[in-house]
C-alpha cells in the first residue's frame, strides 16, 4: 500500500476563483523521496500544504480524498494535531524560533507533553539526525539566529525531526542556500529516507534529478504525469514534461 | 548650495535650537527652584501642611497607584489585543471595536476622572480611594496598552506562527510560546508609554484618589492615597508661599526624575530582550 495516496483533490483559493489544483490522483511511496517539480504558480505548494491541512489557515476548498495510511486525513475523525505531528514540513526560509538551538528543537515535544528529562536525549538524537549535533553541541544554548542559513535549516529539519514524524515535506528547503549547504541538505535528505517517507518541492531539475526516486510534474495546477525520476527524466511521456525538463519553459 | 537652501537650512538649525533651548529653561527653572528643599527629609518625612515636612507617602502613592493601575490595565489590555489581532473576525464588529478604542484613547483625562468620581467613588461605592485612582488611571491607559500589544502582535513573522502550527501545536499554544514571546518587546514599550502618563497624570487622581496632601500611608486599598501630581498641585493653587512653591518644584523634580528611571529602565529591559531575541545568548 502507498504511504499517500490522493483521489481526486482539488483545491480553490478565494471563493472558488482560483483553481489551484485539478483533480489530482497520484500515490506516493513509503520511504522513498518524491519531487514535485514545475513552473511558478503550478500548485506545488498548494499540494504539499493539502498534505497536512495547512491550506486550511487561509481561506481555501478542498474537494476529494488524501489517504495517509488508508485514512482520509480531511475525514472528521482526524484531529489535525495528530496529523501534523505525523506529517512534519521544513519551509522555503529557514524559520527558526527567536530561542536557543535548544528550546527551538524542544519545542514540537514540549507543546506534545513530553517531560523535561526527555527532552535532553531528543534534542540530542534530532540533531544528529540532521547532522547538525557537532557543529551545535557546545552552543546549544545560543540564539538560533546566531547560526548560518544552512545551520538554520537545518536547525529546521531537527525541528521537524524530534516530534517523531512519518512523511516530511519540504518546500524548496534549497532556494536560500548556498551550494555547499545545498549539498548537505541533499546529502541529509538521502539518509533520512531509510526513516521518512520524503515529498520535496524543488525548482531545481538537477537536484530533482539526483536525490529522488519518483518525480511528479505539474503544470497550471494538473498532474501530467508521475513516475521514477529516471524515467521522467529520460523518456517522458508527455511532451510537455520534455519540453518543461529540456529547459523550453518555465 | 545656493541661497534659498541655505536658508531654509538655518531656519530649520534655529527652530532645533529653540526647541532646546525652551526644554533646557523648563527643566533649569524647575531644577534651580527645586533643587534646595531635596533632602534626606523631603524624601523619607510626611507633609506637614504646606511648608513643612516631606513628601514620602506621595512618592509611594504614586508608586501604588502606577502600580494598581498596570495590574488592571496591563493582562486586560494584552488580553484584549490578543483577541483582536488574532480570534476577532475581519468584520464590521471589530472595526468598530477597533474605532472604540481609538476614540478611548482620544478621551481627555478630566474626563476621565469625572467618570471614574461619577461611577468608581460614587455609585459602586469605592470612596475616593487607591483602588478608585488606580482603576480610573488604568481606564485612561487601557487603550493605550490595548493598541500597542495589538500592533506588536501582528508584527509577528507569519512563518513563525506557521511553524509552530505545523509541527501539530494549537493556536493557543503558539500564541502563548511563538507570538507574545516576539512581541515582548512592542508590548513593554506601550506598557512605558502608559507608566509615563500614568505617572504624571493629575486630572484623574485629584477627583478619585485623594488630596495630595495626606500625611500617611494607605492601609488598604480602599484608604484615600497621596500622590506627587496632585501635591504639586495643591501647593502650586492653593500654597502661596514661596516656601511652598519651592516644594512645589522639588516634588516636580522627584516627579521628572521617577519617570525617567522608570522610562530608561524600561528601555534598557526591551533593549536587551532585543538583543536576546537576534543573536548573542540567550
Ligand atoms: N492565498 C492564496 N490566495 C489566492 N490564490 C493563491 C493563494 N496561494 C496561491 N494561490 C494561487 O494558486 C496557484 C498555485 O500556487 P502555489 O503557491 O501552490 O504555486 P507553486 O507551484 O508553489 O509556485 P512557486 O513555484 O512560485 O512557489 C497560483 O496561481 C497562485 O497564484
Ligand atoms: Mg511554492
Amino acid at each position: 500500500m502507498s504511504k499517500i495516496e490522493m483521489k481526486g483533490l482539488s483545491v480553490y483559493y478565494g471563493n472558488g476563483t482560483v483553481h489551484a489544483l485539478k483533480d489530482v490522483n497520484m500515490k506516493i511511496e513509503a520511504n522513498k523521496i518524491t519531487a514535485l517539480i514545475g513552473p511558478s504558480g503550478c500548485g506545488k505548494t498548494t499540494f504539499l500544504r493539502a498534505l497536512n491541512r495547512m491550506n486550511e489557515l487561509i481561506r481555501v476548498r478542498t474537494e476529494g480524498e488524501v489517504l495517509i495510511d488508508g485514512i482520509d486525513i480531511y475525514s472528521k475523525k482526524v484531529d489535525v494535531i495528530q496529523l501534523r505531528k505525523k506529517v512534519g514540513m521544513v519551509f522555503q526560509q529557514p524559520n527558526p524560533f527567536p530561542m536557543s538551538i535548544y528550546d527551538n528543537v524542544a519545542y514540537g515535544p514540549r507543546i506534545h507533553g513530553v517531560r523535561n528529562r526527555e527532552l535532553d536525549g531528543i534534542v540530542e538524537e534530532s540533531l544528529k539526525k540532521a547532522a547538525l549535533w557537532d557543529e551545535v553541541k557546545d552552543r546549544l544554548e545560543e540564539n538560533a539566529f546566531g547560526f548560518s542559513g544552512g545551520q538554520q535549516q537545518r536547525l529546521c529539519i531537527a525541528r521537524a525531526l524530534a516530534v517523531n514524524p512519518e512523511i516530511i515535506l519540504f518546500d524548496e528547503p534549497c532556494s536560500s542556500l548556498d551550494p555547499i549547504s545545498t549539498a548537505r541538505i541533499e546529502e541529509l535528505l538521502s539518509k533520512l529516507k531509510r526513516e521518512y517517507t520524503i515529498v520535496i518541492v524543488t525548482h531545481n531539475m538537477q537536484q530533482a534529478a539526483r536525490i529522488s526516486d519518483f518525480t511528479a510534474f505539474f503544470l497550471m495546477g494538473e498532474l501530467i504525469e508521475c513516475g521514477k525520476t529516471p524515467q521522467i527524466f529520460e523518456r517522458p511521456r508527455d511532451k510537455r514534461t520534455e519540453d518543461y525538463i529540456t529547459g523550453r519553459f518555465g | 548650495m545656493n541661497i534659498k537652501e541655505k536658508i531654509v537650512k538655518g531656519g530649520l538649525f534655529v527652530s532645533a535650537l529653540i526647541s532646546v533651548v525652551v526644554l533646557l529653561i523648563v527643566i533649569g527653572y524647575i531644577v534651580v527652584n527645586g533643587i534646595g528643599v531635596i533632602s534626606l527629609d523631603f524624601l523619607l518625612k510626611s507633609p506637614y501642611r504646606f511648608e513643612y515636612g516631606g513628601v514620602f507617602p506621595q512618592i509611594i502613592g504614586s508608586l501604588f497607584l502606577v502600580a494598581l493601575c498596570l495590574l488592571f490595565a496591563v493582562p486586560l489590555g494584552v488580553a484584549s489585543a490578543i483577541y483582536l489581532a488574532e480570534y476577532a473576525p475581519d468584520n464590521v464588529i471589530t472595526s468598530c471595536i477597533r474605532l472604540f478604542v481609538e476614540c478611548l484613547a482620544g478621551i481627555p483625562s478630566i474626563v476621565i476622572g469625572l467618570f471614574g468620581l461619577v461611577f468608581l467613588v460614587y455609585y459602586l461605592g469605592f470612596g475616593v480611594s487607591m483602588l478608585s485612582g488606580g482603576l480610573a488611571l488604568g481606564f485612561m491607559i487601557l487603550p493605550w496598552t490595548v493598541r500597542a500589544s495589538e500592533e506588536a502582535i501582528k508584527a509577528v513573522p507569519r512563518s513563525y506562527r506557521e511553524a509552530s502550527l505545523a509541527l501539530g501545536a494549537s493556536k493557543w499554544q503558539t500564541i502563548r510560546s511563538v507570538v507574545l514571546k516576539s512581541a515582548y518587546p512592542g508590548i513593554i514599550t506601550g506598557i512605558l508609554l502608559g507608566i509615563g502618563k500614568a505617572i504624571g497624570e493629575t486630572a484623574v487622581v485629584l477627583l478619585t484618589a485623594g488630596s495630595g496632601l495626606e500625611s500617611f500611608l494607605p492601609r488598604s486599598i480602599l484608604d484615600p492615597v497621596a500622590s506627587l501630581p496632585v501635591y504639586v498641585y495643591m501647593l502650586a493653587t492653593q500654597g502661596q508661599t514661596s516656601a511652598a512653591y519651592s516644594r512645589a518644584f522639588g516634588a516636580s523634580i522627584l516627579l521628572i526624575t521617577m519617570f525617567l528611571v522608570m522610562s530608561i529602565s524600561a528601555l534598557f529591559l526591551r533593549n536587551r530582550y532585543i538583543k536576546r531575541m537576534s543573536g548573542g545568548r540567550w
